[in-house]
């Protein structure tokens, strides 16, 4: 091949490539634009401190849903902030030789499970022994996700931690377990919240697991233990029905909740700039 | 009569910052020239211009006129490309590409220029291989992966792999700084055997090594060559006393 | 653990004495409280690993029993006669991923390689940062713009124009609804390429440059080295990076569900209504009234946890041959 040839090729693949990296980015211009366009006009204080109204009337908000995926997320905290931090420090401090290594290859596993199959989970432990759909269910199936999450980022966090600070723990006299509470987990301290945000900015978007955990509520939930609303099984609710003024609210619905998911992600990426694990 | 390199007020950055100050020198042909100095005084980034890799580095750039015979290899339709075909490189430590075999390693640069032929490219590969001194070790393996092999072999494959293409000059950085002292040995062998057709220079941190294999000597500090010469006249008489105190061992 | 504290002046002139019970702690994790709650910790993980395919094994076992291997190779859905078998969902699993795949293995593979070799510095940071904004988009919202958006430009626009001239071709036969396939594949694409797009640009960046500095050095131009010594080298990472990409295509859920149909049937056209495993569990789930249908039902999840599982811990293995177990962690 002559010259002029290859260097004609590397042109060409170059402009291939960036055309690419265009397309690639296209979609995401084009959904945020087409929520903007469709859904800011319902977006208003409105939408936010009022009930949905009965079917085929226009107005009212998804007061519930917002409140019931902030109950939901809550109640997954409670469960996956705990089991997620310690397992996480356990994983990063730990020198056995074989549990480690399960913990943190099921945990890469359960990360790449459907989180639907998480709601199938979630109904034979809560839903079939109660015998009724709940926030507990939904709170559960979202703890389900974000424990393998909050595992590998809080592993991760901690185990950037210079050795030199424990060192100095373990010279003044602290034991083990003063140490990593003491010294290490307070200088991971900021890694690990971004890391549970971006677990939160995660499960608050999802939808498939809610389906028949939380099942949904048109109205305020009556009790944990009762079906109640989330944002995002609003959002498809209405999406799928047949009536006009309900899909401008799937709109803003929907313009809501990527502004949130946005939001925080962009934050947590922005605070662990520079902190992730040098490769 | 041979190839040569002909540098004239040679400037060179990363950024904002200079690292060749301005630097006039001669690689002759048909010769060994050493390029010495303590770390950091620029003569890795100095031979990387000889070749155009410098420019290979985002936000490097250069000024001056490198000569090859009578071309300006800077001038504005000089093809860099064509430029690292005609002058080899040699790298510190060696890199064989892990996924190809030890024949494919060394018909990389064939294939790249265009050669499909089979038989022209076993006959290259044989010729490259035993320029290199490697041929007799791997003549029955060379389906064998390129990182199967010793660090010193590995080092002579990258070599084989390099002359290859046929390149008029061959500059190596610091060819055995990865090596144990058989494969340098063995390396700076080779050097003696192939400056008789090529011409070489070469990168090193190591005094006794320049007045071995090299006939010609360049001092750099701090991005500036302080001396030039015939190497035993450098290493026995330094003009400078910069050099002296490099050469007897006072830094660096 | 109580230390007390005892001022004790005079003696050696310091005011203070530590107590002697706390000296000479060994071990790594000295105690043992802590290290109980911490194991505790880990010992739950894998609970929840074990426990979610046990729990979905005995929910499923009255379908499996009933059924059998049959259940994967019939395509009947009938629950009022209590016949079940997920043939139509596996198809429309894997079409979909597939042509997802092919739609979006391209396109990524192009991006990763712009971002990570080719891009100037300054454009790298957001065109990355963007590419990572398009993974945390949930899945509804991509389902409600597939829904008014891309159903509408594919029946209007595309299928018409696909079935005038491919028209004789079985894969685009039929009547244009929007919604199908091909909905699902598109859509499909659109979400897995930030993933693809992600983990191939880290892989490319764990090659060593030393490589890339060999090809240059031999002459060859910045496509060339880029063909023989990167793409090469990061192969089993590239590959893996794809199959990420399909371990998150066949578990895709609500987008899908929302543009594909919802028709237990197996067409040859990409026009055609289709279902996946995980779009019948979602919308059947809650009206599922025998227990054998909902045994059913939860059996087609564990078959979609099968086999996720598989593609991801492949995947895996692939992406940390190139660049380590820390390489691609963080998605």
């Amino acid at each position: 091949m002559t010259p002029t040839a290859r260097r004609r090729i590397d042109q060409a693949v170059s402009s291939l490539a960036a055309l690419s990296a265009m397309v690639v980015i296209a979609p995401l211009l084009m959904i945020f634009g087409f929520l903007i366009y469709q859904g800011a006009s319902a977006v208003n204080v409105d939408f936010f401190i009022h009930l949905p109204k009965p079917v085929g009337e226009t107005g009212g908000g998804v007061a519930n849903a917002i409140v019931g995926s902030l109950i939901m997320i809550g109640l997954a905290a409670c469960v996956a902030l705990p089991v997620g931090i310690l397992g996480g420090v356990y994983l990063a401090e730990s020198r056995e030789p074989r549990l480690p290594w399960v913990v943190r290859f099921l945990a890469d596993v359960l990360n790449g499970v459907p989180s639907i199959v998480f709601g199938i989970f979630a109904y034979t432990v809560v839903v079939l022994p109660m015998r009724r759909f709940s926030a507990f269910a939904g709170g559960l199936a979202l703890a389900f996700i974000m424990v393998p999450i909050i595992l590998r980022t809080t592993e991760e966090m901690v185990r950037l931690v210079p050795n030199a600070l424990r060192e100095a723990g373990f010279g003044i006299g602290l034991p083990q377990w003063k140490v990593t509470l003491h010294v290490v987990l307070p200088t991971a301290r900021a890694g690990i919240i971004t890391g549970v945000i971006v677990a939160i900015a995660r499960v608050a978007g999802e939808t498939a697991p809610l389906l028949f955990t939380a099942l949904g509520n048109r109205f305020w939930h009556q009790g944990f233990d009762q079906p109640i609303a989330a944002l995002p099984l609003q959002i498809y609710a209405y999406a799928i029905a047949p009536y006009d003024d309900w899909h401008r609210q799937a709109w803003a619905g929907a313009l809501v909740l990527i502004t949130l998911v946005f939001v925080t992600s962009l934050a947590a990426r922005l605070a662990t700039r520079g902190r992730t694990v040098a490769r | 009569m041979g190839d040569g390199i002909y540098v004239r007020r040679l400037k060179a950055w990363f950024g904002s910052a200079l690292v060749i100050k301005g630097v006039d020198l001669t690689v002759a042909p048909n010769a060994v020239t050493a390029i010495i100095g303590p770390s950091g005084c620029g003569k890795s980034t100095f031979v990387r211009c000889l070749n155009r890799m410098h420019e290979t580095v985002p936000t490097a750039r250069v000024e001056g006129e490198v000569f090859l015979n009578e071309e300006d290899l800077y001038a504005p339709g000089m093809d860099p490309v064509e430029v690292r075909r005609r002058i080899g490189m040699v790298f510190q430590k060696p890199n064989p590409f892990p996924t190809m075999s030890i024949f494919d390693n060394v018909a990389a640069g064939l294939r790249l220029a265009g050669v499909r032929r089979r038989a022209v490219l076993q006959e290259e590969v044989e010729r490259a291989l035993t320029h290199a001194a490697l041929w007799d070790e791997v003549k029955d393996d060379l389906d064998k992966s390129g990182v199967s092999l010793s660090g010193g072999q590995q080092q002579r494959l990258c070599i084989a792999r390099a002359l290859a293409v046929d390149p008029q000059i061959l500059l190596m950085d610091e060819p055995c700084s990865a090596l144990d002292p058989i494969a340098t040995a063995k390396i700076e062998e080779l050097i003696h055997a192939l400056k008789k057709e090529l011409t070489i220079a070469i990168v090193t941190h190591n005094m006794q090594q320049a007045a071995r294999v090299s006939e010609w000597t360049g001092f750099f500090l701090l991005g500036e060559l302080v001396e030039f010469g015939v190497t035993k006249e450098m290493f026995t008489t330094p003009h400078d006393q910069r050099t002296e105190d490099y050469i007897t061992g006072r830094f660096g | 653990m109580a230390r007390s504290v005892t001022l004790v002046e005079g003696a050696s002139g310091r005011a203070w004495r530590p107590p002697a019970a706390t000296r000479g702690r060994v071990g790594r994790i000295g105690d043992p409280l802590f290290r109980a709650l911490l194991k505790g910790s880990a010992w739950l993980v894998i609970l929840l690993a074990i426990g979610l395919v046990i729990a979905l094994a005995w929910e499923s076992s009255g379908a499996v029993r009933a059924f059998g291997l049959r259940f994967i190779v019939t395509s009947t859905w009938d629950p009022v006669a209590g016949d079940f078998g997920a043939l139509p969902f596996i198809y429309g699993t894997l079409v979909s991923s597939l042509l997802a795949l092919l739609l979006a293995v391209p396109l990524s593979l192009g991006a990763a390689i712009y971002l990570a070799e080719l891009a100037p510095a300054w454009v790298r940071p957001p065109v990355a940062f963007l590419i990572e904004m398009l993974a945390a988009v949930p899945s509804v919202v991509y389902g409600l713009w597939g829904i008014f958006v891309l159903v509408p430009w594919l029946r209007d626009w595309v299928q018409p124009s696909l079935g005038r001239w491919l028209g004789f071709l079985p894969l685009f036969s039929g009547p244009a609804y929007g919604v199908g396939m091909l909905a699902a594949g598109l859509i499909l694409s659109i979400m897995v390429v930030p993933y693809i797009t992600s983990v191939a640009r880290e892989v490319l960046l764990a090659v060593p440059n030393a490589q890339r500095e060999a090809a240059l050095g031999l002459g060859a131009t910045r496509w060339e080295a880029i063909r023989i010594a990167v793409l090469r080298y990061g192969r089993s990472g590239l590959i893996g990076a794809v199959l990420l990409g399909l371990g998150r295509a066949l578990g895709e859920t609500m987008a899908v569900t929302m543009v594909i149909g919802n028709r237990p049937a197996i067409a040859a056209s990409l026009f055609a209504p289709g279902y996946t495993m995980a779009s019948v569990v979602a919308n059947e789930f809650t009206e599922a009234t025998s227990d054998l249908y909902v045994a059913a039902l939860v059996e087609v999840g564990l078959l979609l946890l099968v086999v996720t599982i598989v593609v991801n811990a492949l995947a895996r293995l692939l992406v940390w041959s190139v660049g380590g177990p820390a390489a691609g962690a963080r998605e």
